[in-house]
C-alpha cells in the first residue's frame, strides 16, 4: 500500500458525511487532548515548572471514575468524583512536593516528576491491580449513532466535546473576568509583587496545581468508558498533550485549544491521506511551527 | 619469609574437616534433599503490560507442578521452581535464564517469554545445552527454520501458521457463503502484528480467491486511542474487517467501534478475541465477532478441558489464558516423558520427548504430541466461532482440521526454503 493515499484524502473532502465524521473525530481526539494539555500549560504559566507527571493525573481520573461508576452506577457523580479526587491529589503534590522544588533546578524538577510518574504507576498497580481494566459505556449512551449530514456521530462524544468545550469557556471566561482569574494571571507575571500585595501565593500556586489536575482527571474521567485502563496509560496522553504545548505556546490556554483540535485533525484526516505516516505528520507539524516560530503558535516572547 | 609446616594434617584443614563433617552429620537432610529435588528454571514476564499473561504462565505451571510432585516428581526427583521476572526485555530474558542455570542450578528451563524473549532465551539453551521448552513464542520460525533447531529445545505454543492457515479457511468459508469481497484490516504495527496478519490474508485469498484488501490500518501498539482508525474503516465501508489486535487495545478498539456501531455494518475477525483476559473485561462485548480459540474451558468441549479450567479458576479465582495452558502442556509432556525415560536426565527427557503423544485436555482429539521433525507441539485444540456476551462467550466453535493443516505447513515451508 502506498503511504500517500491522496484519493482517499480529496474524496473524502468532496463528501459531507466524511467530512462530518472526521471533523468530530478530530474534534473528539483533539478535545480530550486539550483538557490535559489546558492543565499542563496553566501550571506551567503560573508556577512555571513543566509537570512531567500530568499524565498521571489523567489515569486517576479514569480509575477514580471507573470505580465510582462500578459503586454508584452513575456517571454523572462518576465524572465527579474523576475530577474533584484527581484535584485533591494534584493539590497534595503541589504543596508536599512540587513546591519544595520551585527554586531548584530543572533537573531536579524532572527528577522528582518522573519519580511521582513511577510512584503513581505503583500505586494504581497496587490498587487496581496490574491487568487492564474496563468501564464500560453507561446505558444512557448505549444507542445508535446519530446521523448528521451523512456523517456519523455518536452521541456520547458530543457530550465529551460538549464538556469540553464547557471547561474552556468557564476557565478562560474565569481567568479573565473574574478577580480570582486576574489574580492567577498577576501571579504568573509578577509572583513577588503579588505576594507584597498580602496575596498568599502558596494558595494560589496549590489552587493552579489542583485546577490542571482536575481538568486532566476530567478527561481520563471521559475517556474511561472508551479507553481500556492501564497502570501507565498517561503515559502516550502526556505526549502528546506536549505537542499540543509545543505547537500552541506554553502558557496559552486558546493556543492549548487550538493546538489540540489541529492534531486531532491532522490525526483524523491524516489517517485517510497518509495511513503511514500520521504520526510522523503530527511531529512534522510541530517541527514546522517550531521553526517558523518557536514560541508555538500563540507563545508570548519570552522577555 | 617462608615458613614451613610440619607434615600432616593442619589444625585449620583439621577444622575445616570437622566443620564440614559436622554439617554433613548433622543436617543430613541437605544431603538428600539435592538429590530428590530438581530445579526448572522459568524466566517470564511478570511486570509490565502484560504482566496478567506472565502471571497466568506461573499459575498453571504452579497447579500442574503441584500434581507431578504428588505422584512423585519427574523420575522420583521433587521440582522446584525457580521463577524470574524477565520484565519483557529479550537481553534480561537471556541474562535471567543464563543464571537460573549456571548460578541457580537448574537442570530444565521453561521459557515463558514473548517472543523476542524467546529467541534470546533459545540462544542461550544452545549455549548451555539445557533442555529448554518454549511455552509462549508462537512465531513459526523458532520451530520451523532449520537454522533455529536444536536438539534439546522443545515448543508447547501454538504456532502463527497453524493460526493463519485456520482463520484463514474459516474466513474464507464464511466469505464465499455470505458474499465477503472487501476487506479491511486493522493490526498493531509490530513484527507480530504485520507478520500475522500477513499470514492471515495470504491463507484468505487462497481460499477465497476474489477477496481483496481494500484498507489497512495499522494502530500503534498500545495506542490509547483509535477513533481515527474507526472512522476510516468506516468511510472504506468493507464488508468484512481482520484483526489480531489483542489485550487493553483490542477491548479499547471494541468500546470505541462500539458507539459508532461498526459491528453492525460488517463482519468482524479478531483472533485473540475469545480469551477470558478480553472476554471478561469488554463490558459490552458485541454479538457475532469471529475469533479464534485461545483457552476457554468449553472447547474443545470435553469433561477434561472443563475440569481443568474450573480447578484453576478455583485456586487463582480467574480464568486461565492461551498461554496457561501452553505452559501446563510443557510440565504435563515433562512428567510424561520422564517417566518413559525413567530418568530426570535433561538428554534422556529430550529423547523422550521426541514424538511423544500424551493425553491432554487442550488437545483436538484428546491428545497433543510433541512432533519429531520439528520439536513442535501439534494436535492441539484450534478453531473458530462466534462471540455472545455472556458466558460461555464462544458457545460453538468450528474445528481447524488438522489434515489440512500439515499438508499447507508443509506446502508453506517449502516455500519459505524451510523443507
Amino acid at each position: 500500500m502506498l503511504p500517500l493515499d491522496l484519493d482517499a484524502l480529496t474524496g473524502c473532502l468532496a463528501s459531507s458525511a466524511c467530512l462530518v465524521t472526521q471533523t468530530t473525530s478530530g474534534f473528539i481526539i483533539g478535545m480530550l487532548l486539550f483538557l490535559v494539555a489546558v492543565g499542563l500549560t496553566l501550571i506551567f504559566g503560573v508556577l512555571k515548572v513543566v509537570n512531567f507527571s500530568h499524565g498521571a493525573f489523567y489515569m486517576f481520573g479514569a480509575y477514580f471514575a471507573m470505580t465510582t461508576y462500578q459503586f454508584s452506577g452513575s456517571f454523572a457523580l462518576a465524572m465527579l468524583c474523576g475530577a474533584a479526587g484527581t484535584a485533591i491529589i494534584g493539590l497534595i503534590f503541589e504543596r508536599g512536593f512540587m513546591s519544595r522544588v520551585y527554586g531548584a533546578d530543572v533537573l531536579m524538577q524532572l527528577l522528582v516528576c518522573y519519580a511521582f510518574v513511577l510512584i503513581f504507576d505503583d500505586v494504581v498497580r497496587m490498587i487496581w491491580g496490574p491487568e487492564f481494566k474496563s468501564m464500560g459505556m453507561p446505558a444512557a449512551f448505549q444507542v445508535a449513532p446519530l446521523f448528521i449530514a451523512g456523517g456519523v456521530v455518536p452521541p456520547y462524544y458530543l457530550l465529551l466535546i460538549g464538556v469540553a468545550l464547557a471547561a474552556a469557556v468557564v476557565l478562560g471566561l474565569g481567568l479573565v473576568r473574574t478577580r480570582i482569574g486576574k489574580v492567577i494571571r498577576a501571579a504568573a507575571h509578577n509572583p513577588g509583587m503579588v505576594s507584597a500585595l498580602g496575596i498568599n501565593t502558596g494558595l494560589i500556586y496549590g489552587g493552579v496545581f489542583a485546577l490542571g489536575g482536575m481538568l486532566a482527571g476530567l478527561a481520563g474521567a471521559l475517556a474511561a468508558p472508551v479507553r481500556s485502563l492501564t497502570p501507565g496509560m498517561g503515559f502516550s496522553v502526556l505526549i502528546e498533550s506536549f505537542i499540543v504545548t509545543v505547537i500552541g505556546g506554553m502558557g496559552s490556554i486558546l493556543g492549548a485549544l487550538i493546538g489540540a483540535l489541529l492534531i486531532g485533525l491532522i490525526r483524523s484526516f491524516g489517517s485517510l491521506g497518509f495511513p503511514l505516516f500520521t504520526e510522523g505528520l503530527m511531529y512534522l507539524f510541530m517541527v514546522i511551527v517550531l521553526v517558523s516560530r518557536p514560541t508555538g503558535l500563540f507563545g508570548r516572547e519570552v522577555a | 619469609m617462608t615458613r614451613t609446616r610440619k607434615p600432616g594434617v593442619s589444625r585449620r584443614a583439621t577444622l575445616a574437616m570437622m566443620g564440614a563433617g559436622a554439617v554433613t552429620f548433622a543436617t543430613p537432610w541437605v544431603g538428600r534433599a539435592q538429590a530428590k529435588t530438581i530445579k526448572i528454571g522459568m524466566p517470564t514476564i511478570l511486570s509490565g503490560r502484560v504482566a496478567q499473561l506472565g502471571t497466568s504462565s506461573r499459575n498453571a505451571v504452579m497447579l500442574e507442578i503441584a500434581k507431578v510432585n504428588a505422584a512423585g516428581g519427574l523420575a522420583g526427583r521433587t521440582i522446584e521452581m525457580v521463577i524470574r521476572d524477565s520484565k519483557g526485555q529479550p537481553q534480561e530474558a537471556a541474562r535471567v535464564a543464563r543464571e537460573l542455570v549456571n548460578t541457580d542450578g537448574c537442570e530444565i528451563l521453561i521459557d515463558a517469554e514473548a517472543s523476542s524473549g524467546a529467541f534470546a532465551v533459545h540462544e542461550v539453551a544452545r549455549d548451555l545445552g539445557v533442555l529448554c521448552i518454549h511455552t509462549n513464542s508462537e512465531t513459526s520460525a523458532l520451530t520451523a527454520d532449520p537454522k533455529q533447531h536444536i536438539p534439546n529445545a522443545f515448543r508447547t505454543a501454538r504456532q502463527g501458521v497453524h493460526d493463519s492457515i485456520v482463520g484463514g479457511s474459516y474466513a474464507a468459508a464464511i466469505a464465499k457463503a455470505k458474499g465477503l469481497k472487501k476487506w479491511a484490516t486493522c493490526s498493531p504495527d509490530y513484527a507480530y502484528g504485520r507478520d500475522t496478519t500477513a499470514e492471515y490474508v495470504t491463507y484468505l485469498k487462497r481460499f477465497a480467491p476474489d477477496v481483496e484488501i481494500i484498507s489497512e490500518s495499522w494502530p500503534k501498539l498500545f495506542q490509547p486511542d483509535y477513533t481515527e482508525v474507526v472512522t476510516k474503516i468506516l468511510q472504506a465501508k468493507p464488508q468484512a474487517l481482520y484483526s489480531c489486535l489483542w489485550g487493553g487495545d483490542l477491548t479499547s478498539y471494541i468500546d470505541q467501534a462500539n458507539i459508532y456501531a461498526l459491528f453492525s455494518q460488517m463482519e468482524v475477525f479478531a483472533v485473540n478475541m475469545a480469551d477470558y483476559t478480553a472476554l471478561t473485561v469488554v463490558k459490552n462485548l458485541p454479538k457475532g465477532i469471529h475469533s479464534g480459540n485461545r483457552y476457554i474451558k468449553t472447547y474443545p468441549a470435553t469433561p477434561e478441558n472443563a475440569a481443568w479450567g474450573d480447578a484453576y479458576k478455583a485456586k487463582y479465582n480467574e480464568y486461565p489464558t492461551n498461554w496457561s495452558w501452553e505452559n501446563a502442556t510443557a510440565i504435563m509432556l515433562l512428567a510424561e516423558a520422564s517417566k518413559k525415560a525413567n530418568s530426570a536426565d535433561g538428554k534422556k527427557v529430550a529423547e523422550a520427548l521426541r514424538g511423544l503423544k500424551i493425553k491432554s485436555p487442550f488437545g483436538a482429539d484428546g491428545t497433543v504430541t510433541m512432533r519429531a521433525e520439528d520439536q513442535t507441539l501439534v494436535g492441539y485444540a484450534i478453531g473458530w466461532g462466534t462471540t455472545i456476551p455472556q458466558e460461555p462467550y464462544v458457545p460453538q466453535v468450528q474445528a481447524g482440521d488438522w489434515k489440512t493443516i500439515f499438508e499447507l505447513e508443509a506446502e508453506w515451508k517449502k516455500s519459505k526454503g524451510y523443507a
